[in-house]
């Protein structure tokens, strides 16, 4: 998440709970558990639906306490939950590792006040709150997300896909193109809609690596583009047998006449062994054929974004100028290939 | 000069399903190239095989076959690109 600078509280990512006497009424290996306390049901679904993950960290048996968890109807809420006999830092510590997030994008909640001194001491960067105030999270501005995406909405269910694919990728003893081909992966591309706006901008400030350009849009002009006639804005939305990776990609095209421009193409590291680059530059090179229009890119070196300039490269684009640091490329459309076998496509189009 | 046929044919396999082709077939035949391979055999040129590669040498045809790949690395590119 981009740091709002007018907003000056942080939005948490993931509350990791306690559950004895803290998600649940009473001490489940003394017969409690029986019961969410009040209001938790309500917390767990409304923070969910703002993209905030649950987790849990208690001191409990494995086995029991994700029965209960399952029979009190909430176990799909936690993702890495760390049940066992350890320190609660130490799950907590697990959790963000899991998740890959921050410490300080992390909430404690625990009714015992001295896992929270314990938590505390040894990550002072995790926010640490009593289970009497469990309830109220969902009213508490750290938990308020200024604009809910429809990726944020996901989130759950993208990391979950995520871990699954990661588990079966590691077991996985075969070629790469092999493996590829078992995702059964569905790339759509689509025109940006107002909806896709601020996942849009965030993907052009965090993506360094696959990236042609590395020029950074807000909102606005972004916004600006999607309604002006000499630009195409479009995003790329991933998905395969485990579930959606989310708003992956994002492209400019602008349309001077019947030269078209790439003015940037990005897509986030997470997809970054997926061949989706290479599908899109073949959607654009459709796109201005068809058109009869000439198909130019831009490229700016990052120290880091060598593949785009690859990627391009092998999708038949030479170089054809240099305006100090600014590549510019043609591409040749006389053989554009046909999309990939290894995922299904959905273009504007049908393209 | 060492042969380098049996790295790169050894690299291949690891990445393209049921690697077969003989050495001057075109591994892109399918038309479709994937960036993370297609930059993996970029890599695998510079630090496995000790050959650098320049942005002119960035031309498919210097990387579509085993045969194209041996050429480059030997110093005698197949195509020089813009």
């Amino acid at each position: 998440m981009t740091a709002d600078p007018a907003s000056p509280v942080r939005t948490l990512k993931c509350v990791v709970w306690d559950l004895d006497d803290t998600l649940w009424e009473g001490v489940l290996l003394e017969g409690g558990g029986a019961r969410l306390r009040p209001g938790v049901t309500e917390v767990l679904r409304a923070l969910d639906e703002r993209g905030i993950l649950h987790s849990v960290a208690s001191r409990n048996d494995p086995d029991a306490a994700l029965d209960a968890l399952r029979r009190l109807g909430v176990a799909d809420y936690f993702l890495h939950p760390q049940i066992g006999w350890g320190a609660k830092s130490t799950s907590v510590e697990a959790v963000a590792k899991a998740l890959n997030i921050g410490l300080d994008a992390i909430a404690f909640v625990d009714d015992d006040a001295f896992e929270r001194e314990e938590v505390g001491f040894r990550l002072p960067q995790v926010r640490c709150i009593d289970a009497a105030e469990a309830a109220d999270l969902a009213g508490r501005p750290e938990f308020t997300p200024e604009v809910v995406t429809a990726d944020a909405r996901r989130r759950r269910l993208m990391y979950r896909a995520e871990s699954q694919r990661q588990a079966v990728q590691e077991r996985f003893d075969g070629p790469a193109e092999e493996f590829l081909a078992t995702l059964d992966m569905r790339l759509v591309i689509a025109e940006a809609g107002p909806d896709d706006l601020r996942r849009a901008e965030e993907l052009t400030v965090r993506t360094h690596q696959l990236n042609t350009t590395g020029r950074t849009y807000s909102m606005a002009e972004l916004d600006a583009f999607r309604g002006s006639p000499d630009h195409r804005l479009y995003v790329m939305r991933l998905e395969d047998r485990f579930g959606p990776y989310g708003t992956i990609g994002l492209t400019l095209l602008e349309q001077d006449g019947a030269d078209w421009t790439i003015r940037l193409l990005l897509m986030s590291c997470r997809v970054m062994s997926r061949g989706v680059g290479g599908v899109v530059i073949t959607f654009l090179r459709r796109l201005a054929r068809d058109a009869g229009a000439r198909l130019l890119a831009e490229f700016v070196p990052n120290g880091r974004n060598r593949m785009m300039y690859v990627t391009y490269r092998f999708h038949g684009f030479s170089e054809t100028a240099r305006d100090g640091e600014t590549r510019l490329l043609e591409c040749d459309l006389s053989d554009v290939p046909p999309y990939p076998d290894h995922l299904r496509v959905d273009t504007p189009g049908g393209r | 000069m060492d042969d380098v046929r049996p790295r790169v044919r050894e690299f291949l396999a690891r990445y393209i399903r049921g690697w077969e082709v003989a050495d001057d077939e075109d591994i892109f035949a399918a038309g479709h190239v994937n960036s993370l391979f297609i930059m993996q055999l970029v890599l695998f040129v510079e630090n496995e095989l000790g050959r650098e590669v320049r942005d002119e040498d960035l031309v498919l045809a210097n990387f579509s076959s085993v045969d194209a790949i041996a050429a480059l690395v030997a110093g005698r590119p197949e195509a020089v690109g813009g």
